[in-house]
């Protein structure tokens, strides 16, 4: 059977789904009663419509690139990692040693410091699981979900017995020294003449975050270790034969996920809230999963797919403000993606396939 | 520890264990027959919520339970739909299935009742009542024997006694009858059962129905008998828990009680102590909160006897044309 064109995998099955879910979601707002067009366009206006609005979608669009990079990366060895919360969360606390433990001179030392630290701590997050399913064989899903209550747990005891402050009441860490404040988009930009706004947590991670996208991109298809990764997640068998090491594949694969997920904490931790907060994630790492699936797991799909998301966050909180519709409506939308890009890809997938084969048929 | 103390601690083991318990038998239905459910969270907590919705506005909790049934079925429904019928992933559905709860509950329950995402308090007729064994009141005041019989197995809600006589039920259904029997093939080796003239797809649809019943008992127990009412996310993990416990218990019915009466001793203890001074040193109560989930891990990488799932577990079957 003659397969469809590439652009139709790579553009019309995510945007047939997004469609879906996007009709759906408006039946669900119908239901409560509000008027869909005019809570899409109020979502827009409050999240594109200003510099305030675009500072916090791409603050959170920052947070889910990390995320939906984390879980991109693991699928393409066909792993699914499920930990990137976990991981995120272990990153903030590796941002906040860095942070707390040393005197840094200059935000610049503190951020290149900040991103090892995160890198490190989340990637050490994702070791253990990968490990445990290289040479254990336990399933990585139910692991990296069981990392995930471990890594809370592990936080809450830290930042309520360890981290927080003599006489504060907060289960929090202490605020980070002035001199590691990451500069926001207001701060750049104001120098070449662009008004941006000061009170959007939007910073510089924003660009960590892009040349992520790049970097990953280069190492899945530039690179032997990336072609690795792939092989093994095309064919086991496959890629055993040709002498990779599924071990060191699974472990690198997952090493290298659960940094990029780590990493996110630079943006939430040491950006925005400037000290280590507990639940500092919201969620962050289970909407790099609608991430990844909407991206197709490459990383300029992840990046449009992050900001989209990003979008949907700030419009949500625009409308949980202005409107009766809760934020909870958002938790839908990502339900629905994850379900037609994900689980029900088939069903868009099959009638489109048919679609072409008929088409072709036409066309010979 | 008095004697009573332990007593009370006991009896809100089996208070906290019983969801736990449901939830994990439902996995075992699913997952003994090769579909994964990691959205057992997700079922309950749209059933916790149906059931105080229904329990609220009809006064009726037996309303109430079979709404969240069916509510926890129509998940079911799709995850089958999903992982069955197209056969997509089913981690990936089940994640779907839980978010698609979590914002479901709220955005309903906001519309509905207007107040922050839960339901109103239940009371009376609209939440189950405790059931008294005959003579708990007259054997109260024998030594050992009265405390044990009339606070710890007597005064539970009949959904914790279902839940337990589920667990011989389960064991019956699975290991003495043909249903049970191809049910457990179709998780091992679904081509087998194929060959034999069995449909794969009715069978696992058939699991898949089992686990949103159970799923959705469990939700009814969380909010209209455990606690009174619906709020916000509150199955809090025990979805994960009794995965945990499906886990340990290596996906069979007897070890699920034993494994969820531990975790929920665990949640018993973490809820009426803050920390536990040993002596030697204090175990944090986060260790508490932490300790199901060690455990799976560390009973999943077969430090302590391996935990084998089903081999099908998992896989979509593609019949051979």
């Amino acid at each position: 059977m003659e397969k469809m064109p590439h652009w139709a995998d790579v553009v019309l099955i995510p945007l047939i789904s997004l469609i879906l879910a996007a009709i759906l979601s408006a039946l669900v707002i119908l239901a409560i009663g509000e008027d869909p067009v005019a809570a899409v366009k109020l979502m827009v206006t409050g999240a594109l419509g200003s510099t305030y609005g675009w500072g916090y979608t791409l603050y959170y669009a920052t947070n889910f690139m990390f995320t939906g990079l984390a879980v991109a990366v693991a699928f393409h060895a066909r792993l699914f990692n499920i930990g990137g919360e976990g991981q995120a969360m272990l990153g903030g606390l590796g941002v906040a040693l860095v942070c707390l433990m040393i005197p840094w001179p200059h935000w610049s030392l503190a951020l290149a410091a900040a991103i090892l630290g995160a890198a490190a701590f989340g990637a050490l997050w994702a070791a253990v699981p990968a490990w445990l399913q290289a040479k254990r064989g336990s399933h990585i899903v139910i692991t990296t979900i069981m990392f995930n209550f471990i890594a809370a747990a592990l936080l809450n005891y830290l930042l309520v017995n360890v981290l927080r402050p003599a006489g504060s009441m907060d289960p929090a860490s202490a605020r980070f020294p002035e001199t590691v404040k990451l500069p926001t988009l207001h701060e750049m930009l104001a120098p070449i003449g662009i008004e941006f706004s000061r009170a959007a947590p939007a910073n510089i991670t924003l660009l960590v975050a892009i040349a992520a996208c790049v970097l990953v991109w280069v190492l899945i298809w530039r690179t032997r270790l990336g072609y690795e990764i792939r092989a093994y997640g095309h064919s086991e068998t496959g890629a055993l034969y040709a002498g990779i090491s599924p071990v060191k594949i699974t472990v690198v694969a997952m090493v290298i996920s659960g940094a990029l997920a780590g990493m996110m904490a630079i943006n939430n931790v040491m950006g925005e809230a400037e000290r280590l907060v507990m639940n500092a994630t919201e969620g962050a790492g289970f909407i790099g999963i609608a991430v990844a699936l909407m991206g197709r797991s490459h990383p300029f799909g992840v990046f449009l797919a992050a900001i989209l998301f990003g979008f949907l966050y700030q419009g949500g909180a625009e409308l949980a403000l202005w409107t009766s519709i809760p934020r909870e409506l958002i938790v839908v939308i990502q339900a629905l993606v994850i379900l037609f890009t994900g689980a029900l890809d088939n069903m868009v997938r099959m009638p489109l396939e048919k679609l072409f084969l008929r088409m072709n048929r036409g066309r010979g | 520890m008095e004697f009573l103390t332990i007593i009370q601690v006991l009896d809100s083991t089996v208070r906290l264990a019983t969801p736990l318990l449901l939830a994990c038998l439902a996995g075992l239905f699913s997952e003994r027959a090769g579909i994964f459910d990691i959205g057992l969270e997700g079922k309950m907590l749209i059933a916790a919520f149906f059931s105080a919705a229904v329990a609220a506005v009809t006064g009726s909790v037996w309303l109430g339970l079979l709404a969240g049934i069916a509510a926890s079925l129509v998940l079911s429904g799709l995850h089958g739909l999903a992982s069955i019928t197209f056969r997509g992933n089913q981690l990936i559905s089940g994640v779907a299935i839980n978010f698609l709860a979590a914002g479901l509950t709220v955005l309903i329950a906001q519309d509905w009742f207007a107040q922050g995402g839960r339901t109103p308090s239940l009371a009376g007729a609209a939440r189950f009542a405790p059931i008294e064994l005959p003579f708990a009141s007259a054997l109260a005041g024998v030594p050992v024997i009265g405390p044990i019989y009339s606070e710890l197995l007597s005064g539970h809600s009949i959904l914790v006694y279902i839940a337990l006589l589920a667990v011989p039920g389960t064991w019956w259904l699975l290991y003495r009858t043909r249903f049970g029997l191809r049910l457990r093939a179709v998780g091992e080796n679904p081509a087998a059962v194929d060959t034999a003239g069995v449909s794969v797809v009715g069978l696992r649809f058939a699991a898949v129905a089992i686990c949103g019943v159970l799923c959705g008992i469990a939700g009814a127990y969380l909010a209209t008998a455990l606690q009174a009412g619906f709020v916000k996310d509150m199955t809090a993990g025990r979805g994960f828990i009794a995965l945990a416990a499906l886990i340990f218990a290596k996906w069979r019915p007897w070890h699920a009680l034993w494994a969820c009466l531990l975790f929920g001793f665990l949640q018993a203890i973490a809820l009426r102590y803050q920390n536990i001074d040993l002596g030697v040193f204090v175990v944090p109560v986060q260790v508490m909160d932490a300790l199901p989930y060690i455990l799976t891990v560390v009973i999943l990488a077969g430090f302590v006897g391996k935990a084998i799932p089903p081999r099908a577990g998992g896989e979509p079957y593609v019949k051979e044309r």
